[in-house]
């Protein structure tokens, strides 16, 4: 009744290529926007945009940069921290040792590093595919955190490689409190979100998705197969990496080579598979998942064990982690490969059809 | 040069117990195609279940043996569970999901039997042999060696068990064609339940060893990871393969800690092995015994 595109005329090409085409959509996303960047702010206290809102909006980064390379491109890659790693260490550096550079650019700049690193790992994908791809991006995970553990260059000659980020200033403005950081990695990720959008559904997006679904006949019809590979571990490797500089800057801190390990990438794995492979939105809903959920659990399962009559040893929580996501993720794919993104996809049909079944 | 011999000796030794690890990854590899993640995760619960049920206070034989019908079990339960539901899916679909086998399985394992350090012992001691050393001068431990000969019995039988039983060529034909194999009719779940169970006994050998060496540990869980180099080098498809594959692996990256390490800082050792064999995937990317499929990439 009043999720429905009766009535909306398209009366224009401009009109009928925008990124909503549905009346309310654009109302939902903007809506959507609006909640985010006033109202939340308002509501939120410190811990819930420091501990919960950040952490969740760098993540849904690293996942956008990871679904565009594994949804879109179809490449897996089991380095998604090490790319994040080089985005932070790289605008570290660049902040450190350029009086003159901008905040911004520091972190557009790690980003790039990350997208030559990207390439630079990405260059097997050219002969090799599926899991051995894997084992090459595996490579990058260790190489890169062993890099900047042991090259003491990279964090300025400190112990083990700890960096302590830089207070981050705008035209004189410090970003200090959590209302800001958190308005100042919402706006980040909220471009980066919406060029991610436009970037799927232009030719680059569906080059990438010609080739996922078969490179070779992908190429019989005219896309470079290898520029369109590359430019995916570039661009997805530069999500990552900005994303690697807000969780130093806006989220941590402080960080150190070790923290970007396996497990962080396979978490951002995890989010997109919960999420949706190959879905903006996905990203998004399986950061919110994988950050929510490991305090949801903390919190409630405790108490819950008690009303039951079970008492949980310390420690078991995590455990239970691991058992739920892992059984969650086997559970995903067998039953809905796209995620929760496709859930909220099959809702917005039935709404469409309501009142009518078919 | 009697150091580089020592060294080598000793990363060859090292290889075997990869070479361990690998054999579980290739034997699930060839009868169903899927590139089992979880097989650390498995060394890791295996060895952690067997020192459970030595805590428990039943002697080592008898925590083998139910910790064996325990592997057997889980095998069958991920056939049941996980493969079935996703038959026919794509190859790197099936690799995300032992992903999250892993993560599963990590999880019981530390959620029964707790999360600490545990030592196992299994009466093999890990001192250098005395008469070698008075001869040679070389250091070379006695659980190395024995390790190798527990890894080249396991070997032989599951050669003999692929070649001459019943069971085994139809594992083989399995292997070579999933539908021929049906319209032959030989059972595939059945088939697949085996294999799994036989990668479940393999990863109990590889987590004795491994836990009797350092210790019973989360770090288990990471051998796993040093199996991938080893399958490149080796090829997924093929046993031989993967013991060669663990030598060279096992060989190279001491040599390579031991002779290039101090020209960088050290600690190559932990990616050392992944650089060798992307380089290797260049040149031969089917690996050094696997099959060669004609595929333009």
């Amino acid at each position: 009744m009043l999720y429905r595109e009766t009535g909306q005329f398209k009366t224009s090409y401009a009109a009928d290529q925008q990124i909503f085409p549905l009346r309310q959509d654009r109302i939902g996303v903007v809506a959507t926007l609006l909640v985010a960047f006033i109202v939340v702010p308002l509501v939120a206290n410190e811990y819930w945009l420091e501990a919960i809102l950040i952490p969740f909006l760098v993540f849904s980064l690293a996942a956008l940069g990871l679904n565009i390379l594994t949804g879109y491109a179809g490449q897996l890659s089991l380095g998604t921290a090490a790319f994040m790693a080089v985005g932070a260490f790289g605008a570290y550096n660049f902040e450190l040792r350029l009086e003159w550079m901008p905040i911004l650019g520091s972190f557009a700049l790690g980003g790039v590093c990350a997208a030559f690193v990207g390439i630079l790992f990405g260059l097997p994908s050219l002969r090799i595919k599926g899991f051995y791809l894997a084992v090459a991006t595996l490579a990058a995970q260790f190489f890169v955190v062993w890099a900047l553990t042991h090259f003491n260059w990279f964090s300025n000659y400190s112990a083990s490689g700890v960096i302590t980020a830089q207070r981050i200033e705008i035209f004189g403005f410090y970003f200090l409190t959590g209302q800001s950081k958190y308005l100042l990695v919402l706006a980040i990720v909220t471009l980066l979100a919406l060029a991610a959008k436009n970037m799927v559904r232009s030719e680059t997006g569906r080059a990438w998705m010609a080739v996922r679904d078969f490179d070779v006949a992908a190429a019989v019809i005219g896309i470079p197969v290898m520029r369109t590979k590359l430019l995916a571990f570039a661009v997805s490797s530069f999500y990552c990496g900005v994303a690697g500089a807000l969780y130093a800057y806006a989220y941590l801190g402080t960080v150190e080579p070790d923290g970007f390990n396996l497990d962080l990438s396979f978490r951002i794995l995890f989010m997109i598979i919960i999420g949706g492979v190959g879905s903006i939105l996905g990203s998004f809903l399986g950061a919110a998942f994988i950050v929510l959920f490991p305090i949801l659990l903390n919190r409630f399962a405790e108490p819950f064990a008690n009303a039951i009559g079970i008492d949980l040893p310390s420690g078991m929580s995590s455990n239970l982690e691991l058992i739920i996501f892992g059984g969650l993720i086997i559970f995903f794919l067998a039953v809905e490969p796209l995620g929760l993104a496709r859930l909220w996809q099959v809702a917005k049909e039935k709404l469409r059809l309501w009142p009518f079944p078919h | 040069m009697q150091f580089f011999f020592e060294v080598l000796i000793g990363g060859l030794l090292a290889g075997i117990m990869y070479s361990l690890v690998a054999l579980g990854f290739v034997l699930i590899y060839k009868a169903s195609g899927v590139f089992n993640f979880a097989q650390g995760a498995m060394v890791f619960f295996a060895a952690l279940t067997v020192v459970g049920f030595m805590e428990q206070g039943a002697p080592l034989p008898l925590a083998i043996g139910l910790c064996l019908i325990v592997m057997i079990l889980l095998g069958v339960a991920t056939e049941r569970i996980v493969l079935r539901p996703l038959v026919n899916q794509p190859q790197i679909t099936l690799f995300m999901a032992t992903i999250g086998l892993a993560f599963f399985v990590e999880g019981l394992a530390q959620g029964l039997w707790g999360a600490q350090v545990h030592a196992l012992d299994i009466g093999i001691p890990d001192t250098p042999i005395e008469s070698l050393m008075d001869k040679t001068g070389m250091l070379i431990s006695q659980f190395d060696l024995i390790a190798a000969l527990i890894c080249a019995v396991l070997v032989t039988l599951l050669a003999v068990f692929f070649n001459k039983t019943r069971i085994g060529r139809a594992l083989r034909a399995v292997a070579d064609d999933h539908q021929a194999a049906l319209a032959v009719g030989i059972p595939l779940k059945q088939i697949w339940a085996i294999v799994w169970a036989v990668a479940g006994f393999v990863a109990l050998v590889a987590g004795l060893l491994w836990g009797a060496r350092n210790g019973v540990q989360f770090a288990l869980t990471f051998v796993a990871l040093k199996a991938l180099p080893v399958l490149i080098l080796g090829g997924f498809e093929s046993i031989a393969g993967a013991i060669v594959g663990g030598l060279i692996v096992g060989s190279s990256e001491k040599l390579a800690e031991v002779f290039l390490g101090p020209y960088v800082g050290g600690g190559i050792e932990g990616w050392f092995a992944y650089v060798v064999a992307l380089l290797f995937l260049l040149v031969r990317p089917q690996g050094l015994f696997g099959e060669k499929i004609i595929e333009r990439v």
